[in-house]
């Protein structure tokens, strides 16, 4: 997509983001779901705070590990960046543009841009579509290859691209593995050439065979294509694996976020420690000689998180004013940030 | 459900048996220690009847437990783990599931031919299981002190008033704070790792020798998952409580395991310590495994070397080795017969014609 696309008078036409240039920009981003009582005369009466005030970028050509444990948000920040959520506050700018100014007409030429692959091949391909028509309605919809014939070449193309025989299109879903299914969906987000890919979760569901068969297809991708990746999932060693720069949720707030290597080899909040350490290594005299630290009590109820630094009930560190203030994201090595005032 | 003739018959289907396996298995002593053993599986078989044909879930695994050791079996979905372990209870719906032939001995009685009203004694009493969802495996309209305590009426034949008591204990030991409130709440009221330590003082409550825990902790957080395992690690020890742990996470494995099953297509691969599993595995498949698992304790940047194609059809298994399509050592003579599972150096086990000859080129020996 190397031409210029006008989006309208509120956007200025997109530039082309070049290598290590910023593609997105996600600031203060807030998304509160309200809770809600009564059934006629519905009224809040509290909000679930899935995304609070998290704010990050990423470059083209990298990327990023979004990681935490299950309602941490992860996954609503990735739906908001997709403006699948419309963000409570906060602004998502795409390119040097402000998505959320935008309606749902003048949005429709981003959306070719950026695209997501679910975790659940499953119920993620519709299972009365053959794939060939599941590849070719985002490119009939938006346009991209009006040309059936064309569509049907690029439809071929892609299936290869993404290691599946182009005799798959005439196929059902259901007609498929689990691997083969991701496929699919990877090959759907391919097809119209976007330049930034939300994997949400995309490997989780997969056997660790498969799995290693994905995660080589998504880096042979990222390499052909010049993509750039939000890479949401709870398996660090996954994103240890896959990831630049590896930024840690709890609770709606990121809590590190830093360099993959320097994350991993020297992680300053003690969530993010407690997370390492609590993934096993598949080696078991590692296993043996490494310290456990298990971390105790649960992730707090994000209707009601608790005051100050949402950590603080679990944290080893805590002290006082933890449980009053909320710490900052600070820099506290170039590129390594952590928002804990105890390290 | 669970009816099955008495008493059980194992239908034979012919004695085509592994001549090596069960033998070799019996003579594998865990590190040579003088533990008594408690569970003893042989040859065991199970099939299901389907529209396609007959799928051969387990096909022929031999092997041991001994007392209070923890024991995991690992595979990918479908290789036969989940159904071998049940079989040992005899929970395989019938039909469509059967056990066509083996043994199971525990404690020196044959799980398989016991009739209905014994099995059920063995079930929840000396052997219990921790399944993966805890959210489908209690009773959401029971309260959890009626579900703890009937289970110790029924098998250690207190009264009401002595179970209420011994659930509260259960509740403490597994880490649940304030558990006699907790006792008259249902499982909605619990989070998901909560629940799953209901199960564990659930499956600890008759005082087992033996817990089968599938996939105990694959529906949970990874700090849950690290809470819950070092929880079933210590009472387990601290009870003698033997532990099979059926996982797909070598992770996992490397970090609790004694000793390690590697299950391919119904039939056992590998099998011995977790330390000579890992550091010196002899069947491919452990090795593609092994390859394929992204890793945080290696540098990154390295690329995954993945398992190609996809696991077989169960219902068109031939007489050759299962693996041999995706292994990248197959031979002619793999097509003939399925590689017998032979010891090696330190009892370690593989079934592979080629074990000795495989250049292992893990990452992880660099």
């Amino acid at each position: 997509m190397s031409e210029q696309v006008v989006i309208s008078e509120h956007a200025p036409p997109l530039k082309k983001v070049g290598k290590g240039d910023t593609l997105l920009q996600v600031r203060n981003l807030k998304k509160y779901f309200p809770v809600t009582e009564g059934i006629l005369f519905q009224k809040a009466v509290g909000h679930v705070k899935a995304v609070d005030d998290v704010t990050f970028e990423i470059k083209k050509g990298e990327t990023l590990g979004l990681v935490g444990e299950s309602g941490c948000g992860k996954t609503t920040t990735g739906r908001c960046i997709l403006q699948l959520e419309r963000p409570t506050a906060g602004e998502i700018v795409f390119e040097g543009v402000n998505l959320e100014k935008l309606d749902s007409k003048e949005l429709s030429p981003l959306r070719q841009k950026v695209q997501v692959i679910f975790q659940d091949p499953y119920s993620s391909l519709n299972p009365r579509m053959k794939v060939g028509s599941i590849l070719g309605e985002p490119m009939r919809v938006h346009g991209v290859y009006p040309d059936a014939a064309k569509r049907n070449n690029r439809i071929a193309e892609l299936l290869n691209y993404c290691g599946l025989p182009s005799k798959f299109a005439d196929r059902y879903p259901h007609e498929m593995s689990g691997g083969q299914r991701q496929r699919v969906g990877i090959a759907r987000a391919l097809c119209l050439n976007p330049d930034f890919i939300i994997c949400d979760e995309a490997v989780s569901a997969l056997d660790v065979s498969i799995q290693a068969q994905v995660i080589n297809l998504l880096e042979d991708l990222r390499e052909e294509f010049d993509l750039t990746y939000l890479f949401i999932a709870h398996d660090l060693s996954v994103v240890h694996h896959l990831c630049n720069r590896v930024a840690v949720m709890y609770l709606g707030k990121l809590v590190e976020l830093a360099e993959s290597d320097e994350l991993f080899d020297n992680p300053m909040h003690p969530y993010t420690r407690a997370l390492l350490s609590a993934v096993p290594v598949p080696d078991p005299s590692k296993e043996a000689q490494r310290e456990h630290q298990v971390l105790k009590g649960e992730v707090p109820s994000p209707l009601n998180p608790p005051p100050g630094c949402v950590f603080h009930p679990r944290c080893t560190l805590a002290v006082d004013s933890c449980r009053v203030n909320i710490p900052p994201l600070r820099e506290l090595k170039p590129g390594h940030w952590v928002a804990c005032t105890e390290v | 459900m669970l009816r099955l003739p008495i008493p059980f018959r194992p239908r034979i289907l012919g004695v085509r048996r592994h001549a090596s396996a069960p033998s070799q298995a019996n003579n594998y002593k865990g590190a040579s220690r003088n533990v008594p053993r408690l569970l003893e599986v042989e040859n065991l078989k199970t099939q299901f009847e389907t529209g396609v044909g007959t799928v051969k879930a387990v096909d022929g695994i031999s092997y041991h437990v001994d007392e209070g050791e923890t024991v995991a079996i690992v595979g990918e979905s479908g290789c036969g783990k989940s159904v071998g372990a049940m079989s040992i209870l005899r929970l395989i719906p019938d039909p469509p599931g059967r056990i066509v032939e083996g043994r199971i001995i525990f404690q020196g009685r044959n799980l398989l031919e016991l009739p209905d009203s014994e099995i059920r004694k063995v079930r929840g009493g000396q052997i219990s299981m921790v399944f993966q969802e805890p959210m489908t495996s209690l009773n959401p309209v029971l309260t959890i002190g009626l579900q703890l305590t009937e289970t110790m009426i029924l098998h250690l034949g207190l009264n009401q008033e002595e179970a209420d008591k011994r659930a509260v204990e259960l509740l403490g030991m597994v880490g649940i704070g304030e558990p006699e409130r907790r006792l008259k709440q249902y499982p909605h009221q619990f989070s998901g790792g909560m629940r799953q330590r209901v199960m564990i003082a659930l499956a600890l409550s008759c005082n087992p020798k033996l817990i089968i825990a599938d996939e105990p902790t694959t529906a949970l957080d990874v700090t849950i998952q690290a809470q819950i395992l070092e929880l079933m690690r210590n009472l387990t020890k601290d009870l003698g409580v033997a532990l099979i742990v059926i996982t797909h996470n070598l992770g996992v494995v490397a970090r609790y395991a004694e000793r390690v099953i590697v299950m391919y297509a119904g039939k056992i691969v590998e099998m011995g310590t977790a330390k000579q599993v890992y550091h010196d595995p002899h069947h491919p498949y452990t090795i593609g495994l092994l390859n394929s698992v992204p890793r945080m304790d290696l540098h990154r940047g390295r690329r995954l070397v993945p398992i190609e194609g996809q696991p077989p059809d169960l219902t068109r298994l031939d007489e050759g080795c299962s693996y041999r399509p995706r292994c990248r050592w197959a031979i002619d003579k793999c097509a003939a017969s399925f590689p017998p599972l032979e010891a090696l150096e330190g009892n370690q086990l593989a079934a592979c014609f080629r074990k000795d000859e495989l250049e292992k080129d893990l990452q992880s020996a660099s």
